[in-house]
């Protein structure tokens, strides 16, 4: 009995020998998963499998031995004479889990990058064509437009529109009570590139258009190209009816070429409508915004000129208010 | 030499392995060549059993030498081989401190904090070597994360330069001399990290890597001159 237990408790080592051996050995980290026998994923298949190996090998040495019942028997149950042997293989088993575990986060943390890959490979020459082309509407709404799946250009006319927003904060002084300014620029940015290009692709699969995420996110964020331009004009020379001329033209065209390929890749009057009336509310409701959100301008002449009765502190607000009606109901 | 020839004799069977055998009078030479990786454990060893000095003169040069290439920027792998991250730590909370006292009294929160500077370099920086990563460049992620962060030292000596110009007053003229010199340091943070960066990127692909290098310090340039100390 002494030596089969001490027969058992010897196999698992030798056993697992292999792995002890790489831990004590030149400082590698990495466990050898060459000893060990892969072939399930559970804990406890492996346990039942070596038990049953190791059940067979002691058959085969201990063929002339009267032992054969009391082997079963420690086999079935582990009593205190295996314990030595289990919980040796436990604590190795329990390490090579983790190791196990480590190794596939680091390997799905590298493959996420590598999903992103092709959606960066772009030239110089394609990211100007693309950036002038996010301009110009097209005319053909007939059959689908292309549009291309890449990633580059809108993240960085994101960046973009991040540095110019932190420029006009800057230089309107404008007070963030709650957070800082960086991070109401990144988050404004960002939110509305993401959000809205969920929220209209949500919107185009519920009207059947055919357009996946990431061409959706890569047009809105190529018409986000017309609001870097406006911003960085206005914010820079500020008059109020420039303001307003750039908002319709550049921010229409832009707004056009989105529709229109919007249109081309859907079926169906009420469909369409959707889609487009939708996308061209938040996009040009998004330049206003940036607008005036981030841009106080005190202009006390316009001011005085209107003669606002409500006081200095909403002045440039009902000069807005003032000229966005007269235009509307011109 | 009799067992030698009994070998001979014997071996007619197989005549091209006669003499492999070796009889026991025969001594056996030679040289053995141990391999250089067993001197390992006794290298590692020896630079924990040095003292503190040693290791921190050592690692000192080290920056200082990094320190000198990003001021003259030439074509040097010295940079990019022994990465370290010791000097853009250094560069960053230097320059984080330094824009701290810009709004530090008053209650509205105009000016960046430390936690702001100090996130937008890092996240920047991470921002910029996953794009150029993206892009297919050769470059490892800390190589890049060592590069853009030692290039922030010209931008940390305009700030130096600006608190002094700002403690002589604030009109036009020291505005103008604010302007005239982050301009000419944010040029030579781009330039010198462009130096580096460029190389590991298909060539004609560079411009698309240079971008946001140029957006990245253009933040940092636009955040130390728009500083006004409160």
């Amino acid at each position: 009995m002494a030596a089969a237990g001490g027969g058992r408790s010897g196999a698992p080592a030798a056993e697992w020998g292999g792995f002890e051996d790489n831990m004590q050995g030149g400082g590698s980290a990495v466990i050898d998963m060459e000893n060990m026998d892969d072939t399930s994923g559970s804990s406890f298949e492996d346990m039942g499998e070596m038990h049953q190996r190791m059940k067979e090998e002691e058959e085969e040495e201990a063929e002339g031995e009267a032992g054969a019942g009391e082997e079963e028997e420690d086999g079935e149950f582990l009593g205190m004479k295996g314990l030595r042997g289990q919980l040796g293989r436990q604590v190795a088993d329990q390490m090579w889990q983790v190791g196990k575990r480590q190794a596939s986060r680091a390997f799905s943390l590298y493959a996420n990058i590598d999903i992103l890959r092709p959606y960066f490979d772009v030239e110089p020459v394609q990211v100007r064509a693309r950036l002038l082309e996010s301009m110009i509407p097209v005319k053909m709404i007939n059959f689908p437009q292309k549009i291309a799946g890449e990633l580059y250009g809108p993240l960085m006319l994101v960046f973009t529109l991040v540095a110019i927003l932190l420029h006009g904060m800057k230089t309107s002084d404008t007070i963030i009570r709650e957070g800082t300014l960086m991070g109401t620029a990144i988050g404004t940015c960002f939110g509305y590139w993401l959000g809205v290009s969920s929220f209209m692709y949500f919107l185009a699969y519920l009207c059947n258009a055919q357009i996946t995420m990431v061409q959706m996110l890569s047009l809105l964020g190529y018409g986000l190209f017309g609001h870097c331009i406006t911003l960085f004009v206005t914010y820079n020379i500020h008059f109020h009816s420039l303001f307003y001329i750039f908002w319709l033209v550049v921010g229409g065209l832009s707004t056009l070429r989105m529709v229109a390929v919007l249109v081309s890749r859907t079926v169906g009057h009420t469909q369409r409508l959707i889609l487009c009336g939708t996308l061209a509310a938040l996009h040009m409701l998004f330049l206003l915004y940036l607008h005036f959100a981030y841009h106080k301008v005190v202009e006390a002449q316009i001011g005085e000129a209107i003669s606002s009765p409500a006081g200095t502190v909403n002045q440039d607000m009902d000069v807005h208010i003032l000229l966005l009606s007269l235009l509307l109901f011109s | 030499m009799a067992a030698a020839e009994g070998s001979g004799a014997g071996g007619s069977l197989f005549p091209g392995l006669a003499d492999v055998s070796i009889s026991q009078d025969i001594p056996v030479e030679g040289e053995i060549t141990v391999p250089v990786g067993s001197h390992s454990p006794d290298e590692d060893y020896s630079t924990l059993d040095e003292p503190v000095k040693d290791t921190i003169m050592r690692d000192l040069k080290a920056v200082g030498k990094k320190f000198v290439h990003v001021m003259y920027p030439r074509k040097s792998s010295a940079l990019l081989r022994d990465w370290d991250l010791w000097g853009p730590l250094v560069l960053c909370v230097s320059l984080a401190l330094m824009l701290q006292g810009g709004s530090a009294d008053s209650k509205d929160d105009g000016g960046p904090q430390f936690a702001e500077v100090f996130v937008i370099i890092w996240f920047g920086a991470v921002v910029i070597t996953l794009n150029s990563k993206l892009l297919g460049g050769t470059i490892s992620f800390f190589q890049s994360l060592c590069v853009l962060g030692y290039c922030v030292m010209p931008l940390t000596v305009a700030m130096l330069v600006c608190r002094l110009v700002l403690l002589a007053g604030a009109g036009t003229v020291s505005f103008i001399i604010r302007l005239i010199v982050v301009g000419a340091m944010f040029a030579w943070s781009t330039l010198a990290s462009t130096a580096f960066l460029a190389d590991s990127q298909p060539p004609n692909r560079k411009a698309l890597v240079v971008y946001p290098i140029f957006l990245f310090y253009f933040v940092i340039s636009w955040m130390i001159l728009t500083f006004t100390p409160q």
